[in-house]
């Protein structure tokens, strides 16, 4: 018995009691602090530079700051993200959070059958006491961005490229548009799409080639809300020498002295503050808003281009950002269009 | 015998590898090995995973091996297949109020005849035009994506999401998930995968179609001389495959979700070679070889989930060392048929 269990074809029976006796010692040891957060990334994957890396640094910085332990993982297809949210779920994580609108069907099934954990969604709505969705008001920072756009633009032609062809990047265009004409009704606004698929968020090559063709026809700035298509427009920009404002995360690095600004979605500050929340105790299920009050939405300034943002244009988006705020402006919003 | 020990070989052959893999980045081969396994059987909803991966599977690789054994080489299972989904979901949306036991009859019947014209179409190319089926299936790959996509956003678009997805089908259409596998979506589309399996065996090896298939697949010419259409059975496999392919749909969509989703399939045509190859384009074999790529394809997410090194990414190397150790074999023994018959 001794020699079957401890010779060498007993390798891998011994190794299994050994580990089985050391996961007994380690998980009577852990310590009762110890938070577990689960992220359910998009599809794009934690390297697309813009949302789910903007998620992921949120989550990251949550480690380090709070001692949180994170374990993320990436959807290899659709179907994938129920298993994933449940395989949290029963491995006793305390918060998982879902990034996407893709994942709301499956957030809302996989809730209603482990009611004692905790959930959040970004950019979808789940209406379970469970679940916090954590919604953008992206339309409020659209707005800002226009403005400041036709404050620069020189040729009164400005330009839109968004990814996918939905809801919500028509909620951008709109809101874009509608802030341009407010301060300068006569500018024009040209708006192209990459595709109708969620390949859409990654095809640079399309995204430069709308960008050209726009460039060409006498736009001088473009705002990109692309994704990782985005990266194509950037390049058009550097390469025609005129201009092009990010999205979602600073991107202002990117083609330093090409990017008028970028319009920050700050993703990361909504997935560290549901985990800071969840891990003192504080979780509430229902819809929290982030917008331009609460810093959730806002515009960039940076060293790279602090040159070619003007203070005065900077002066009069800070002025609008209050306005609107106060509730002195109305932005049209696509999602409450009649 | 031996016909068993060669997939049984690439198989170990390519786990070993995988596992030598993920040794290289850092883990414990045996604990990723234990993690794979409970990850795919582990509990009833995790085998209900591997079945759910797996039934789409059996139908790509009966499909694929229908073709192989006509001598045709089918990479349009993915086309076949989105066709099928496609004609599933909008029968249902379509034709929304119809009662359950004719609504999913409709419904699949509607999947395989999508099925079926998508393979006879290269089917009946090449047997009139003698064009080669291998480009003709690429192409109407990328037909069917775009087709699928332009009636999913254009014409059946649901409206209440972001997700391009066509509306729900009617609840009669819905096939129940079996309670005993812990709420994962595997209903009677899984049943029907094992008797369409019995079925490809019985219609291969025990009918005159089955006997001219295979003849004109070892010899066209000697098949031609004997006095077989071969024309005609060649159209007649492609279009049989298409049909085959075509009931993922019967499992994507009135199985699952109740709606096309424009990129549902984690390449599940492309897959069905490598599981018509790996079964020896045999019904039993590719049952066998389904379940193990839906356990490694399950499995894998718990790797993900579960090891601090192997990612998605890892998982999907250890996935492509299976596949290419079995190919490997498979092209092997190709090699090998061509010198013993030279």
């Amino acid at each position: 018995m001794m020699r079957w269990l401890f010779g060498a074809a007993g390798q891998p029976l011994r190794r299994m009691v050994l580990w089985g006796l050391l996961g007994l010692v380690t998980t009577g040891r852990l310590p009762a602090a110890d938070f577990r957060v689960g992220l359910v990334l998009d599809r794009g994957g934690k390297d697309d530079k813009s949302f789910n890396s903007s998620a992921f640094a949120g989550a990251t910085e949550a480690k380090t700051k709070l001692g949180i332990a994170l374990k993320y993982v990436e959807a290899p297809d659709d179907n994938a993200f129920e298993p994933m949210l449940r395989g949290f779920a029963m491995k006793d994580y305390d918060l998982i959070i879902g990034i996407g609108f893709a994942q709301k069907e499956a957030i809302k099934k996989v809730a209603a059958l482990f009611p004692k954990k905790h959930f959040a969604i970004v950019d979808s709505e789940v209406d379970a006491p469970n679940v916090r969705s954590l919604l953008f008001e992206e339309h409020e920072g659209a707005y800002v961005i226009g403005a400041m756009a036709a404050l620069s633009t020189k040729s009164g032609k400005l330009g839109f490229i968004g990814g996918m062809d939905i809801p919500l990047i028509h909620r951008f265009a709109l809101a874009y548009e509608a802030g341009a004409r407010h301060v300068k009704p006569e500018v024009t606004v040209t708006a192209n799409y990459v595709g109708i698929t969620s390949a859409a968020w990654n095809n640079p090559p399309r995204g430069k080639e709308l960008a050209v063709n726009q460039y060409a026809a006498g736009v001088d700035i473009i705002f990109a809300a692309a994704g990782a298509s985005g990266l194509g427009v950037f390049d058009a920009a550097e390469e025609k020498h005129q201009f092009v404002i990010g999205v979602d995360a600073n991107q202002d690095w990117i083609k330093p002295g090409r990017v008028l600004t970028s319009m920050l979605k700050r993703v990361d500050v909504a997935v560290y503050a549901t985990i800071a929340a969840a891990q003192s105790g504080k979780f509430a299920g229902g819809v929290e808003h982030f917008g331009l009050a609460n810093q959730g939405i806002d515009y960039s300034v940076d060293e790279h281009n602090a040159a070619i943002l003007t203070a005065s244009v900077r002066k009069q988006a800070d002025a609008l950002k209050a306005d609107i705020i106060a509730g002195r402006i109305t932005v049209p919003d696509y999602y409450k269009k009649p | 015998m031996k016909r068993l020990l060669q997939p049984l070989l690439s198989v170990l052959l390519g786990l070993a590898l995988g596992l030598g893999v993920t040794a290289l980045a850092g883990e414990n081969p045996w604990t990723v090995l234990k993690i794979l396994a409970s990850g795919a059987f582990g509990t009833g909803y995790d085998f209900g995973m591997t079945l759910f991966y797996a039934t789409p599977l059996v139908f790509t690789g009966l499909s694929v091996a229908v073709a192989f054994h006509a001598g045709l080489f089918n990479i349009g299972a993915e086309g076949q297949l989105t066709m099928g989904a496609l004609a599933a979901a909008a029968t249902g949306a379509i034709l929304f109020r119809v009662a359950s036991p004719w609504a999913p009859l409709l419904a699949g019947v509607a999947a395989v005849l999508a099925g079926t014209l998508w393979g006879a179409i290269p089917g009946w190319l090449r047997a009139r035009r003698g064009s080669h089926e291998v480009i003709n299936t690429i192409m109407l790959n990328f037909i069917a994506a775009g087709l699928a996509n332009y009636v999913t956003l254009y014409l059946l678009k649901n409206p209440e999401s972001q997700n391009p997805e066509t509306r729900a089908v009617g609840d009669g259409y819905l096939l129940a998930p079996f309670s005993w596998l812990g709420g994962a979506p595997v209903g009677w589309a899984t049943p029907l995968a094992l008797v369409t399996a019995a079925g490809v065996g019985v219609l291969l090896w025990r009918t005159s179609l089955g006997f001219e298939i295979r003849a004109v697949g070892q010899n066209e010419a000697a098949a031609r001389a004997a006095g077989i259409a071969t024309g005609r059975v060649q159209l007649l496999a492609f279009a049989l495959a298409g049909g085959l392919a075509g009931l993922v749909g019967v499992a994507e969509v009135l199985g699952n979700v109740g709606r096309f989703r424009v990129g549902f399939s984690p390449e599940y045509g492309f897959l069905g070679i490598a599981v018509a190859l790996l079964g020896r384009n045999r019904p039993g074999g590719i049952l066998a070889a389904a379940l193990l790529f839906g356990a490694l394809h399950k499995g894998a997410t718990s790797l993900d989930m579960e090891t601090e090194h192997v990612t998605r990414e890892l998982s999907l190397v250890f996935q492509a060392l299976i596949i290419l150790s079995v190919s490997a074999d498979g092209l092997w023994s190709w090699l090998h048929r061509r010198r013993s018959s030279c």
